[in-house]
């Protein structure tokens, strides 16, 4: 017994420092992506292995490698759990030897993701979390918001529809903080341009009955309904005010709408929904290149998210191209300093909040009989620019802008 | 997500030896192998990853007091888990206390929140006094969501510093961290041992498996039962303000649901009513979060997958499962 013990923890201090020996050490000539997603949740569809593949294309028109160096894509799920997600996050840069972090989704594993790159002196390029936050008060020298945020969801609508003469409006809110923060944004915008908000109504996520809600409103007699709302509620709200026939008489202004939404609630209920979107697949001949070659891998044309994530693999490898190193500092000033161009985002340039400034899209759903293809759901009505799309830096609670 | 309505029989009692100096050499044994593998093991494996395993067992114990020895299955342990985090992350970040402080002040006051959660709910038992806690700890769920400017809402309270234990240990340092974390750790199995041994356990115990005989004896129940469920919080919210520390954020996860049945999770896998169980269940769950989460919608699909295992073919736990072919209580 005392034998077999003794025996016992021999073979198990052995073991441990035979694994503790074999632990292979990140190699230094290679060119890591991590991207950190949702892909058992909520957001699982719009990110998930869309955004790892959009990745991975990026990487594959690179040729797979970057400066001499070859380019591996890793990912993992986060669980939207923020200590999951920063403990991979961790064990990523400080083992795996991970240059870059991308995706994210979930704002509170986003925040925490940023602060740990910040500490370990890498790179994080956000293209999945939508709080503008993250530029913001969160924002730091290592990070980088390449996708949509609350802001230009709210902003670019609201004074959109507003300049088109829907100047009385009546909010749908969800209750929590980012559904407050979209609203006073949109209030904002549209008081600014003359309109009036004539009332409000707060909702729980997650409700099922919209009916009272979508009454309030309609019987407000606003002209635009702003429904801040994502995902299963956005849906929701859309389908049951069909059922009322409201979008019939009143415009809905779906804040946070994406390509995907509209294909799950079906085109026919929607038409003439407009939203500000930072890409559509269907738009010109090089997002239809990315979106096809997508469609193609997937069966289905990219969400917003996985375009922006190509999108931000791209920036990272071309940095790496032009700066013939991983340095972190180096790359970052290059990252700063280089245009961004490519498939997905024409004319951009990184702001020194790390917020990527690009134009958006006014889109608008289509009738029914002008859809050929089934995924082709919006047409554009028109660009806005990057600066009226983002909020300004003058407005920025990130503290690098006042250095 | 159905709750699972325990008996005493499920509970992996065994028969022990009558010699109580035996048994109690045993587990010492056992804790110092324990605390040897938990020196050993910051150099084998991640550090980050083990301090996660550990408050996640420390939260399993608590949880395993309660249910395994008090044979009361509360719904709603994220509530004190995650009250404490928030409070220890605040504290710290705002209140600049440091980080021993902080968890202390996270582990209050969970306990007086078990307290009263635990005063209301007794009054009702089984699968009421677990909807009872579940709804308890949606209200603090649904006011941590209302209230941004305390919690952050969403994001959560972030970039809480991690500090200097005492004013002089930098626990910025990984390493370092996990002796704290170890430590506090190993403190709170040695608790929860003394507390399921004492006579107050056996009281407990008693309750649990026959409250009406344990009334007849004199025994103010409710009193003993309170008492434990505060003592569990107490021990949740240890856990949860360690964590805060450790991950440097506090966040809606932490008060969700999802958070009170990953701990029945925890403490099922790894084997109800044992001192250990908490501890393996917690290895498994939480290198299942970390490890699989590169198989994508998988890690749930097996998270699920080996929670069925273990309840139907393993009722005692895997360490239930080792206690079986050892013959000894671990």
């Amino acid at each position: 017994m005392q034998l077999s013990r003794r025996a016992f923890g021999a073979t198990a201090i052995a073991g441990a420092v035979s694994l503790a020996a074999g632990r292979s050490r990140a190699a230094a000539d290679k060119v890591k992506i991590g991207v950190l997603t949702d892909m058992s949740g909520s957001l699982s569809a719009v990110l998930g292995t869309g955004s790892v593949d959009g990745t991975r294309m990026a990487v594959e028109d690179f040729g797979g490698s970057a400066a001499g160096m070859p380019v591996e894509v890793v990912f993992a799920d986060h669980q939207n759990k923020a200590d999951v997600g920063s403990a991979i996050a961790r064990r990523w840069l400080d083992q795996d030897g991970v240059d870059v972090i991308t995706d994210l989704g979930n704002s509170a594993v986003a925040i925490a993701s940023q602060s740990i790159v910040k500490e370990k002196n890498k790179i994080i390029i956000i293209s999945g979390a939508s709080s503008s936050d993250l530029t913001g008060k969160f924002c730091n020298p290592n990070s980088f918001h390449w996708g949509y945020d609350t802001y230009m969801f709210s902003a670019g609508l609201a004074s959109e529809l507003t300049l088109q003469g829907g100047n009385t409006w009546f909010f749908l809110t969800a209750d929590y903080a980012f559904g407050h923060a979209l609203e006073t944004d949109a209030t904002r915008k549209v008081e600014e341009l003359g309109g009036k908000v004539l009332g409000r109504a707060r909702y729980p996520i997650n409700t099922l009955d919209m009916a009272s809600l979508l009454l309030q409103a309609q019987t407000s007699g606003a002209k635009v309904i702003g429904l801040v709302a994502s995902g299963d509620d956005l849906e929701r709200f859309i389908k049951q005010g069909n059922e009322f026939g409201i979008w019939r008489k009143q415009k809905a202004a779906a804040f946070g709408l994406q390509l995907y939404n509209v294909m799950s609630i079906g085109v026919e209920s929607m038409q003439g929904i407009v939203h500000n979107s930072i890409f559509y697949w269907d738009r010109d001949d090089k997002s239809r290149d990315f979106g096809r070659r997508f469609w193609k891998r997937n069966s289905k044309p990219p969400s917003e998210a996985h375009a922006i994530a190509y999108s931000a693999a791209t920036q990272y490898l071309k940095a790496v191209r032009a700066a013939g190193t991983k340095d972190t500092a180096t790359l970052l000033k290059v990252m700063h300093e280089l245009p961004v161009d490519d498939l997905v985002t024409p004319g951009g340039k990184v702001r020194v909040d790390g917020r990527l400034i690009r134009p958006t899209w006014l889109l608008e759903v289509k009738p029914k009989d002008q859809i050929k293809e089934g995924w082709d759901a919006f047409s554009v009505v028109r660009e806005i620019p990057g600066e009226k799309a983002f909020r300004p830096l003058s407005e920025s609670a990130c503290p690098l802008v006042k250095l | 997500m159905t709750v699972p309505v325990l008996s005493g029989s499920v509970v992996a009692d065994l028969v022990l030896p009558d010699d109580e100096t035996v048994v109690r050499r045993r587990y010492r044994a056992t804790f110092l192998v324990l605390a040897l593998v938990l020196a050993i093991a910051p150099f084998v494996a991640y550090p980050v990853f083990l301090m996660q395993v550990l408050c996640f067992a420390l939260f399993g114990l608590s949880f395993n007091m309660l249910l395994g020895y008090g044979g009361l299955l509360s719904f709603g342990h994220a509530a004190f888990f995650g009250l404490a985090s928030y409070v220890g992350a605040y504290a710290a970040k705002y209140g600049g206390l440091a980080p021993e402080l902080a968890i202390v002040l996270g582990a209050l006051s969970s306990a007086i929140l078990g307290s009263i959660f635990g005063a209301i709910a007794i009054r009702r038992q089984g699968i009421y006094f677990a909807m009872i806690t579940l709804a308890l700890a949606q209200l603090l769920y649904f006011v941590s969501v209302q209230t941004p400017e305390l919690t952050g809402g969403e994001n959560g309270i972030q970039g809480v510093p991690r500090g200097k234990l005492f004013g002089l240990l930098d626990l910025a340092d990984d390493r370092m961290l996990y002796a704290v974390v170890a430590g506090i750790f190993l403190a709170g199995l040695l608790f929860v041992y003394r507390i399921v041994r004492s006579p107050f356990g056996q009281i407990c115990k008693a309750i649990r498996d026959n409250e009406p005989r344990a009334i007849s004896l004199g025994y103010r129940t409710r009193h003993y039962k309170v008492l434990l469920f505060t003592l569990s919080a107490a021990l949740a919210g240890l856990a949860g303000a360690t964590k805060a520390i450790v991950f440097q954020l506090a966040s809606l996860t932490d008060v969700h649901w999802s958070t009170s049945g990953e701990v029945v999770l925890i403490t099922l896998v790894g084997g109800l009513g044992t001192m250990l169980g908490p501890i393996v269940g917690a290895l498994v769950i939480v290198s299942m979060q970390n490890y699989l989460a590169n198989f994508g919608a998988w890690t749930t699909v097996v998270q699920g997958a080996i929670f069925i295992v273990c309840v139907s073919l393993l009722r005692g736990g895997i360490v239930g499962l080792v206690q079986k072919w050892t013959g000894r209580a671990l």
